[in-house]
C-alpha cells in the first residue's frame, strides 16, 4: 500500500477512484446486465490482498432486467455491516463456467489502518516477506 | 410558479407522439373484443399518466402517482394479455425502466417453512424490479382459515416494496372479484395502495364468436358458414357448462377441432385415397366442431364421456 495516495485498500476496480455513487454504481450494474452477466454482492473485514473467497451476501443474482434490484440489496448489505468492505462482482457464463469479469468496491470501513511489512529471517540471511493487516489483530466482527 | 412564461407551456400532441402509446391503445381496440369498459378505463390511465409526465416536466407534480393495480375478472377475460399491454404503456411513457412482466403465484412468492418466505419474495421483487410484477390468483397469498401461513409475511414485504420503490415496480394483482374484495378486507393496506381498480367484465355469445374468429384467423384456419353456426351453437352449449372460461374455453375448443380436423384428413387421404389442396388443409368444418362432447353428453366430470 506504499504506492497508495490515499491509504486504502485497492482491490478490484475504479478502487483508485474517489468512491462510486449510487449512480454511479447503477451505471455499472447495467452494463454487466446489459452484457448479460449475474451479480452478486460479497463483503469481509479481512482486507488482505490474497483474500479472494468474501463472505457471499445472499446468492448471486441471476435473471435480473434492472439495476434497482442489485441497488436495493448493496443497500441492504450496507445497512448490515455498515463497517465492512463491502464489492460486487459479475459473472460471465460465457465459459461454461460462471467466471468472475468485474468486481469493484462499493463501501469500506472509515478508518484503515493499512498493512505491516514483516520481516522474517530465514536460513543463511535471508528474508522472507509478510504482509500483515492490522485490523486482523482483534478476532472477526471486532475489526473495523 | 408564475403562469407568463413560454416555457410553462408543454405541447400534448408532441408528448403524445413521442411516446408511441397512441399503437399500443389502438393495438388494445384492435387484438382484444369487447371488454369495453376496460379499455375505457385504460385510456383514462393512459391520459392521466400523459399529463401528470407533462405535469412533471413543468414541475406542478413532485411525486409520481402511484401506478399498482388490480384486475378483477373470471378466467379468460384477457386480464393477463391487458397487463402486458399496460406495461408496455408504461415503459413507453417512462414510468418503469423495462418493458418486461414477472408473472408469478403463490407458490413463487410463499416459502415452505420458517424463513424461507421473506428470501423468497425479495428475489422475485428483484427479479420483477423496473417492470411490473404479475401476480395471478392473489387472494391465495391470505389464508385466513390458517393463522400460521406465510402469506401474510410475504404480503407484508409486498406492501413494504410497493411503498418504499415506487418508482421502480409496479404491481398488478389479479383475481375473482369475490375473493379479491374478501382478501382487500382482511388487508385493507393493500386495498389502498392500489390506486385502479379494474374489473374485467365476462364476454357475451357475439363476442365470444368474434373472438374464436380471431383466433382460427390467426391460426390461419377457415370457418365455413356451417361450421360458425355450429360455433354459435358450441358457445351457447358451453357457457352454461361448469369450468367455462371464456376466452381459454374457445381457444381450447378450436384447439380440439384442428385435431379432429387433422384426423380427419388423415383418414381421408389413407383410407379413401382422397386429394387433398391447400383448401382442406385450412378447412374446419362443421363436423369437427360439432363432434363435440359438449354436444352429446356434457363434461361435467369429464369421465363417462370419452370422446374428447
Amino acid at each position: 500500500m506504499m504506492t497508495n495516495p490515499n491509504g486504502i485498500v485497492t482491490q478490484g476496480q475504479f478502487s483508485f477512484l474517489p468512491p462510486l455513487t449510487d449512480v454511479q454504481i447503477t451505471a455499472q450494474i447495467k452494463y454487466a446486465l446489459g452484457k448479460g452477466w449475474a451479480l452478486s454482492v460479497e463483503y469481509t473485514d479481512d482486507p488482505h490482498p490474497r483474500n479472494t473467497y468474501w463472505e457471499m451476501f445472499g446468492a448471486p443474482m441471476f435473471d435480473l432486467k434492472d439495476p434497482a434490484g442489485i441497488l436495493m440489496e448493496i443497500n441492504n448489505c450496507r445497512k448490515t455491516f455498515p463497517n465492512h468492505y463491502i464489492r460486487v462482482m459479475a459473472f460471465s457464463s460465457v465459459r461454461g463456467v460462471e467466471s468472475p469479469t468485474m468486481s469493484y468496491i462499493v463501501n469500506r470501513p472509515k478508518n484503515e489502518p493499512g498493512f505491516s511489512l514483516v520481516r522474517q529471517e530465514t536460513d543463511g540471511r535471508n528474508i522472507r516477506y509478510t504482509i500483515h493487516s492490522y485490523a486482523t489483530d482483534k478476532p472477526e466482527g471486532e475489526r473495523y | 410558479m408564475t403562469t407568463k412564461l413560454p416555457s410553462d407551456k408543454i405541447d400534448i400532441q408532441a408528448l403524445l407522439k413521442e411516446s408511441h402509446i397512441n399503437e399500443v391503445l389502438d393495438e388494445l381496440d384492435k387484438d382484444l373484443v369487447g371488454l369495453v369498459p376496460v379499455k375505457q378505463r385504460i385510456r383514462e390511465i393512459a391520459a392521466y399518466l400523459l399529463i401528470t409526465k407533462a405535469r412533471l416536466q413543468l414541475g406542478i407534480e413532485a411525486a409520481k402517482p402511484s401506478l399498482h393495480m388490480c384486475f378483477t375478472g373470471n378466467p379468460g377475460t384477457g386480464k393477463t394479455t391487458v397487463a402486458l399491454k399496460m406495461a408496455e404503456i408504461l415503459h413507453r411513457l417512462g414510468y418503469i425502466r423495462q418493458n418486461h412482466v414477472v408473472s408469478v403465484t403463490r407458490d413463487d412468492l410463499v416459502g415452505q417453512y420458517i424463513g424461507h418466505t421473506a428470501p423468497k419474495t425479495k428475489e422475485v421483487i428483484k427479479k420483477a424490479m423496473g417492470g411490473v410484477l404479475f401476480i395471478d390468483e392473489a387472494y391465495y397469498l391470505y389464508r385466513p382459515e390458517n393463522e400460521r401461513d406465510y402469506g401474510q409475511e410475504s404480503i407484508e414485504i409486498l406492501l413494504q416494496t410497493m411503498e418504499n420503490h415506487r418508482d421502480d415496480l409496479v404491481v398488478i394483482l389479479v383475481g375473482y372479484q369475490d375473493r379479491m374484495s374478501t382478501f382487500f378486507k382482511s388487508n385493507p393496506g393493500m386495498s389502498s395502495r392500489i390506486a385502479h381498480h379494474i374489473d374485467f367484465p365476462d364476454y357475451d355469445e357475439n363476442e365470444l364468436l368474434e373472438i374464436a374468429k380471431l383466433m382460427v384467423s390467426a391460426m390461419h384456419y377457415n370457418l365455413d358458414k356451417h361450421a360458425i353456426n355450429a360455433m354459435k351453437a358450441y358457445i351457447q352449449k358451453r357457457k352454461q357448462q361448469p369450468h367455462f372460461a371464456n376466452a381459454r374455453s374457445i381457444r381450447n375448443a378450436l384447439d380440439r377441432a384442428r385435431l379432429r380436423q387433422a384426423n380427419r384428413l388423415f383418414n381421408d387421404a389413407i383410407k379413401h385415397k382422397k386429394e387433398t389442396t391447400a383448401e382442406d388443409l385450412s378447412l374446419i368444418t362443421e363436423a369437427d366442431i360439432r363432434a363435440s362432447r359438449v354436444f352429446n353428453a356434457g363434461l361435467d366430470d369429464g369421465l363417462n364421456a370419452k370422446k374428447a
